[in-house]
């Protein structure tokens, strides 16, 4: 069997305005067959107006045992939320 | 439906006592609903068990073009056959948003389609019984498709992210599969000759009892399925899919104006479901193991195609290499 094709991560923008959002992986031999087999595989009933490919290996994720330190920092911070200041009623919306 | 009769390589479901703190905290997010996604700690055994159901759910998917394939250049009209040519397609679509979802696991794709062609990894049942006239697109479409849904509509709920979030995908596109089916047979029930009607019974005929049996054995002989509920991989058992699914099919099945080959099949008022008769299970498991009607066949073609296209993918991969290596000399 030969060797097999490198993986790209594909993202779609669905509609104009919107970001870009993770959808799922093809096998391509380079990038251009990669914008081609995405197309053919995500995008098959107007699902996007935008594509991103990307291969896998460039790719660098955070692992569950690092959610801790990536994330707990930001749980304490609760001054970071507008709802932390009490403003009178009498200020109105803000 | 598209996986039967899936190892899990599991005797007997452990207890949370039973379990190390690992198996425990990762029973809990189950237990809790919450998905588990590539990077987090699982079972080597859910793992295992994981990779088996999908890849058999994608083999299933793609060898199920074959018998559909069957009759693209035979379409009575061109709109059915472009019909049937956008369907064949999202199989194909269908079966590479499941090896992705597999390969997550860190199982190969090419591994993974070796071991079908070698005859150690399984494809549904159903794929192995003959399209022998034009009325089973419909009837596959209808049943097979609809079976298919079924039992996709509740994987969507399944517990792996990827296998989950791949199964919200497949159903979007799969209503458009069993509608086309119907269709087509509701046409031919409408404005064909006695010829083409009595066509329709004859597929139904053949394939009503093999789309049951799409299910996988009784819950009385389907051994994995306790562990397999317990992680909610599975998440509903074979025989009430298939009753959800009998339940379902019958009332379209009397407007279409034809019958089941099944003499034991009535509504059960008590019930609140319909009875139906015995399923030949020998038949059953002689298919899963290699006997049926087109086996050898379908699984040929697969290795035909994937032979004659390696040059193909060779030099794609030749091409592409040589393209960076311009790059490089230029940079």
């Amino acid at each position: 069997m030969s060797e097999e094709w490198p993986l790209y991560e594909v993202f779609v923008r669905s509609k104009h305005g919107l970001n870009h959002r993770h959808v799922g992986s093809v096998h391509a031999a380079d990038k251009e067959m990669a914008m081609e087999n995405a197309r053919e595989l995500y995008t098959r009933r107007n699902e996007g107006v935008s594509i991103w490919v990307v291969p896998s290996n460039n790719i660098t994720a955070s692992t569950p045992d690092e959610k801790e330190p990536l994330f707990d920092p930001s749980q304490d911070k609760v001054y970071r939320h507008a709802s932390f200041y009490e403003l009178p009623d009498e200020v109105g919306q803000m | 439906m598209y996986a039967q009769l899936v190892e899990t390589g599991v005797k007997r479901v452990k207890t949370l006592e039973e379990m190390s703190p690992e198996e425990r905290a990762f029973q809990e997010k189950i237990d809790a609903e919450i998905k588990i996604e590539p990077k987090n700690w699982m079972p080597d055994a859910y793992r295992k068990t994981l990779v088996r159901q999908i890849s058999q759910h994608a083999h299933s998917e793609v060898v199920g073009m074959l018998p559909e394939g069957n009759w693209v250049t035979r379409a009575p009209t061109l709109k059915r056959k472009l019909q049937l040519m956008a369907k064949i397609q999202d199989e194909a679509g269908h079966g590479l948003y499941l090896y992705s979802a597999m390969e997550t696991l860190g199982a190969s794709r090419d591994e993974e389609i070796e071991k079908l062609h070698q005859g150690k990894a399984k494809y549904s049942s159903i794929f192995n019984y003959p399209t022998l006239n034009w009325s089973d697109m419909g009837a596959v479409g209808w049943l097979v498709d609809g079976a298919a849904i079924v039992n996709q509509v509740v994987l969507q709920r399944t517990s792996y992210g990827p296998y989950s979030r791949a199964m919200v995908r497949i159903c979007k596109e799969e209503s458009f599969h069993q509608r086309q089916g119907y269709q087509i047979l509701l046409d031919m029930m409408r404005e064909g000759t006695e010829e083409q009607k009595a066509m329709v019974q004859d597929s139904i005929n053949r394939l009503w009892w093999p789309a049951l049996m799409m299910f996988g054995p009784s819950d009385e002989h389907s051994p994995n399925s306790q562990q397999s509920m317990a992680w909610k991989i599975k998440r509903k058992s074979n025989d009430e899919l298939r009753q959800m699914f009998i339940d379902q099919t019958v009332p379209q099945l009397e407007f279409l104006g034809c019958t089941a080959p099944d003499p034991d099949l009535k509504w059960n008022e008590e019930r609140g479901h319909y009875d139906f008769g015995e399923i030949d299970w020998n038949e059953f498991y002689e298919v899963l193991k290699g006997n049926g009607p087109c086996n050898r066949e379908r699984i040929a073609t697969r290795k035909k195609a994937i032979d004659e296209g390696t040059w193909v993918r060779q030099a794609a991969k030749a091409y592409a290499e040589k393209q960076k290596q311009k790059q490089r000399d230029a940079a």
